[in-house]
């Protein structure tokens, strides 16, 4: 991995920091800048852009593994893995649309919020797949952790840690993934006209079956079940879904692109582009989803998404007083699980906690860590954590 | 094996550690007698033994935590044990520890097949969770070598894998949440029965911590609906390189078998002599396991024999029946203990990228003639996670030292093509002395300040996964 075109650049990139550390200055970190809407607004005195960090250093598709910068546009990855007929098992988010952002989505960003989309049911997440990663502390100290193998149980995984700590432990500057082959075809069971109940009730039981389902949603009123695979074995799963989801109504099989689309509006939830309000995202036992969706539209206006099998709840609601928050906090407090704001106006990410708050334990013990691979608070300040 | 030098302050006040201890925990819960300690000496790392001051075998999360709060006011070390199967002595005590061992916790506390987890108290054994939830469609995917044995608090620390890794992940990506007790007895929930974390992924540092971190005494596991079938296919190459060139390609061509296992000439043998599994004399063997229907089967097996032929296998056997899958995986299964029969054995855990195969087989041979101890290889092909077996004499005097010499210089291999010093079995004090190889001291220092963040005062398992200079400012500071 040092070998790497970028090298020079992580160089720079620690120096940055170390010279911000010394200063006792901020910094807001930066990729392709179509995701700063996320996370409490960073209000720091320095932005550090990892753009620099560009380039896929390694990959060998027989080994299913890929290293890239941190600053690599993910369609650049993207681009090189559909060449070999392979792909990032987790299907991260392309957030432009929901946040009215634009620019180009970077591999970083994806890594430090550890963004994983409709197949994190069957591949994992982000955090899954990351098998190393390279990354500048709070100090501008580089550190490297993990590697480029698959199976490693050398040491303590920081790959993890890393991943969703939206840069408060540090600057990911490269990162290791396991990559999947992509498969010959993909093909949607829906149905039609299911109240929430009944179709977490289908989902549920399309994931207890054993035809390996890579996706498990619910839209404004359809129930979304993909299968993947050899077109053989599509073939064969769809149908026999679709007979074992028979006591729920009768199912559609959508294939091809039709059905290639449907999972694209799922995973950058498409349902609530350009409509006003809030978006909330919840995640949760999944049969507790259309109990939380029921419990919070007896009390106001919510309109729901459900992905992840009903575990994850995607949540349109107006952007008025709290946006929700007290609401939406207390069922969290009440059923488990967790709420982030994921869509609002900066005013109202300042106002909210847009991450769910922790148990005090759980919190002081976070903020142990934090101070650990940042002394001085300098990276991100406030993003997760006023 | 270099320990550190047992606290003179903790070993003289044993007594009064035992009575206090016995004054949180039910009778028969405290193990002090000197014959009685022996029990818990030593893991699967035999050749490493110390009788811990005490042992404790608390029954529930409360215990573990007025233990664990007692042990820290008396700044008593302590070495958390599950089932005591790990090859890599992170179970191993130390004179003046307190071994907190979490076997009599071991019920299935909740299962849920709607929203697919069980919740089991840590000191259930692995194969033991899939028990518990396969008369309903359901198992639970790592499945280690041990897993009749080991307990899922030794899985979550060491993030144990298992052969069908490459499909199914390892402990971390099948761990939902866990019930941690720190050394200051403080109990959290950490995750839960939903599939990402609230903050910062502190599940993600937990498991594969080797106990340093905290005492996990319960555990939210993803389960996994069973597949229809499985059926394994065997080959047989006249060259290693060629076997690894086979196993690249199906993986190239899109097909993700379930496992791909690989086995050189000396473990075929010592295995055949062993099960009789029918295998071929060749110089490299493949079995690889798909599953789906049974035509799904069928199609993605004659995919994977379309490409096995290109490469002029000796052998090539598709399994028609159960009874021939279980013929084709005897002798695999029976690979230790085929070795077991010939000699002293050490198993190495090394992973490396699948692209050097050919090359680490064949300096592995070469060492082996340099340093006069033969070695088998078996081998999670799929995800280049090596297991060589080096064959030694315990009863020769300096034969231990040879084999334990080799297979350093076996990991460092691995690590010097890109890979690590283990893919599943934990560092524990096997391998600690080789962490400056894979990591500078700035990678370990950011280890460490994990630790300093979770454990203060460094009493927890502290001997542990580290080299022992570089731990000692902190372990003598606290």
């Amino acid at each position: 991995m040092l070998e790497a075109s970028y090298s020079g650049a992580e160089a720079a990139l620690a120096e940055r920091v170390r010279d911000a550390h010394d200063a006792g200055e901020t910094v807001e970190i930066t990729g392709g800048g179509t995701r700063r809407a996320l996370g409490r607004p960073v209000q720091a005195a320095r932005m550090l852009s990892t753009e620099a960090l560009s380039g896929v250093s390694l990959y060998e598709p027989g080994a299913l593994t890929l290293v890239a910068g941190a600053g690599t546009p993910l369609s650049e990855i993207e681009a090189a893995l559909g060449a070999e007929g392979q792909r990032l098992p987790f299907e991260p988010m392309d957030h432009r649309a929901l946040l009215g952002s634009s620019g180009e989505p970077t591999i970083g960003a994806v890594a430090a919020m550890n963004n994983s989309g409709p197949r994190r049911i069957q591949a994992g997440a982000a955090r899954d797949a990351m098998l190393g990663v390279r990354f500048v502390d709070g100090r501008g100290q580089v550190i490297r952790n993990g590697g480029r193998v698959m199976k490693n149980v050398t040491g303590y995984d920081l790959v993890k840690l890393m991943a969703g700590s939206w840069g408060t432990l540090g600057v990911i500057t490269e990162i290791a993934f396991k990559v999947l082959p992509a498969p010959e075809a993909g093909a949607t069971v829906a149905l039609e006209g299911l109240a929430d109940e009944a179709a977490v009730a289908a989902l549920a039981a399309a994931l207890g079956s054993p035809w390996d389902v890579t996706g498990a949603a619910h839209v404004g009123g359809r129930t979304l079940i993909r299968i993947e695979g050899f077109a053989a074995q599509t073939a064969h799963r769809g149908p026999a879904l679709a007979t074992a989801l028979a006591p729920f109504g009768a199912a559609e099989i959508v294939e091809g692109e039709e059905s290639a689309a449907l999972w694209r509006g799922v995973r950058d939830v498409s349902a609530f582009h350009n409509r006003e309000g809030a978006v909330w995202r919840v995640s949760i036992k999944p049969s507790e989803g259309p109990r939380i969706v029921a419990a919070l539209k007896a009390g106001g206006d919510f309109e729901p998404v459900y992905d992840w099998g009903g575990g994850l709840i995607w949540l349109l609601t107006p952007e008025t007083g709290d946006a929700g928050d007290a609401a939406i906090r207390a069922e969290t407090r009440a059923r488990g699980g967790h709420a982030t704001l994921a869509r609002a106006s900066a005013a109202t990410r300042a106002a909210v906690e847009v991450f769910e708050p922790e148990a005090p334990g759980v919190a002081a013990l976070s903020a142990r860590i934090r101070a650990e691979f940042d002394p001085k608070g300098v990276l991100n300040p406030g993003r997760m954590r006023s | 094996m270099e320990m550190p030098t047992p606290d003179p302050k903790v070993l003289a006040r044993k007594g009064e550690i035992v009575a206090r201890l016995e004054a949180l925990l039910a009778p028969g819960a405290v193990i002090s007698a000197d014959e009685e300690v022996r029990a818990y000496e030593c893991d699967a790392l035999t050749a490493y033994r110390c009788p811990p001051l005490a042992a404790v075998l608390p029954g529930s999360t409360a215990e573990v935590a007025a233990v664990l709060r007692l042990c820290h006011e008396m700044g008593v070390p302590v070495v958390p044990r599950g089932s005591g199967t790990s090859l890599a002595g992170g179970a191993l005590p130390t004179a003046d520890c307190v071994l907190l061992g979490v076997a009599r916790m071991n019920a299935v506390l909740e299962t849920d097949y709607a929203n697919r987890f069980i919740r089991v108290q840590t000191g259930r054994t692995n194969l033991s969770v899939t028990g518990a939830v396969e008369a309903e469609g359901f198992f639970y995917a790592p499945d280690p070598s041990s897993q009749l044995a080991c307990a899922i608090a030794g899985n979550v620390a060491m993030n144990s894998g298992g052969a069908h890794c490459l499909k199914y992940g390892v402990t971390t990506n099948n761990l939902m949440g866990v019930k941690l007790v720190t050394m200051e007895g403080e109990v959290l929930e950490i995750g839960g029965p939903w599939l990402d974390a609230a903050g910062i992924d502190l599940l993600g540092v937990i498991c594969g911590s080797e106990g340093q971190l905290g005492v996990v005494t319960e555990a939210t596991l993803r389960i996994l609906a069973k597949p229809e079938g499985a059926r394994p296919i065997l080959m047989g190459f006249d060259d290693n390189e060629v076997a690894g060139a086979c196993v690249s390609d199906i993986i190239r061509a899109g097909v993700l078998p379930v496992a791909i296992e690989f086995m050189d000439r000396p473990c075929i043998r010592a295995c055949e002599a062993f099960a009789h599994a029918g295998y071929p004399d060749v110089e490299a063997l493949l079995i690889v396991e798909v599953e789906g229907s049974p035509a799904e089967i069928d199609d993605q097996l004659g995919k994977i024999k379309a490409i096995a032929l290109r490469h002029n296998p000796l052998e090539l056997r598709e399994s028609a029946s159960a009874d021939e899958s279980a013929r084709i995986w005897a002798g695999r299964k029976a690979a230790f203990g085929a070795m077991g029969q010939i000699a002293d054995y050490m198993c190495l855990d090394g992973t490396i990228p699948v692209s050097a195969l050919p090359l680490v087989l064949r300096r592995i041979g070469e060492m082996s003639r340099e340093f006069g101890l033969d070695v088998a290889n078996v081998f999670h092909a799929g995800d280049g996670n090596m297991h060589p077996l080096i064959l030694f004499d315990a009863n020769k005097p300096g034969d231990l030292e040879t084999c334990e010499a080799f297979g350093a210089e076996i990991l460092k291999l691995c690590v010097e093509v890109g890979g690590c010093l283990t893919g599943e079995h934990g560092v524990g004090v096997e391998k600690r002395d080789l962490m400056l190889h894979q990591y500078d001291l700035a990678d370990l220092e950011a280890q460490l300040r994990v630790k300093d963040a979770f454990d203060p005062k460094w009493l927890l398992n502290p001997a542990k996964v580290f080299p022992i200079r570089v731990t000692a400012p902190r372990r003598e500071a606290a």
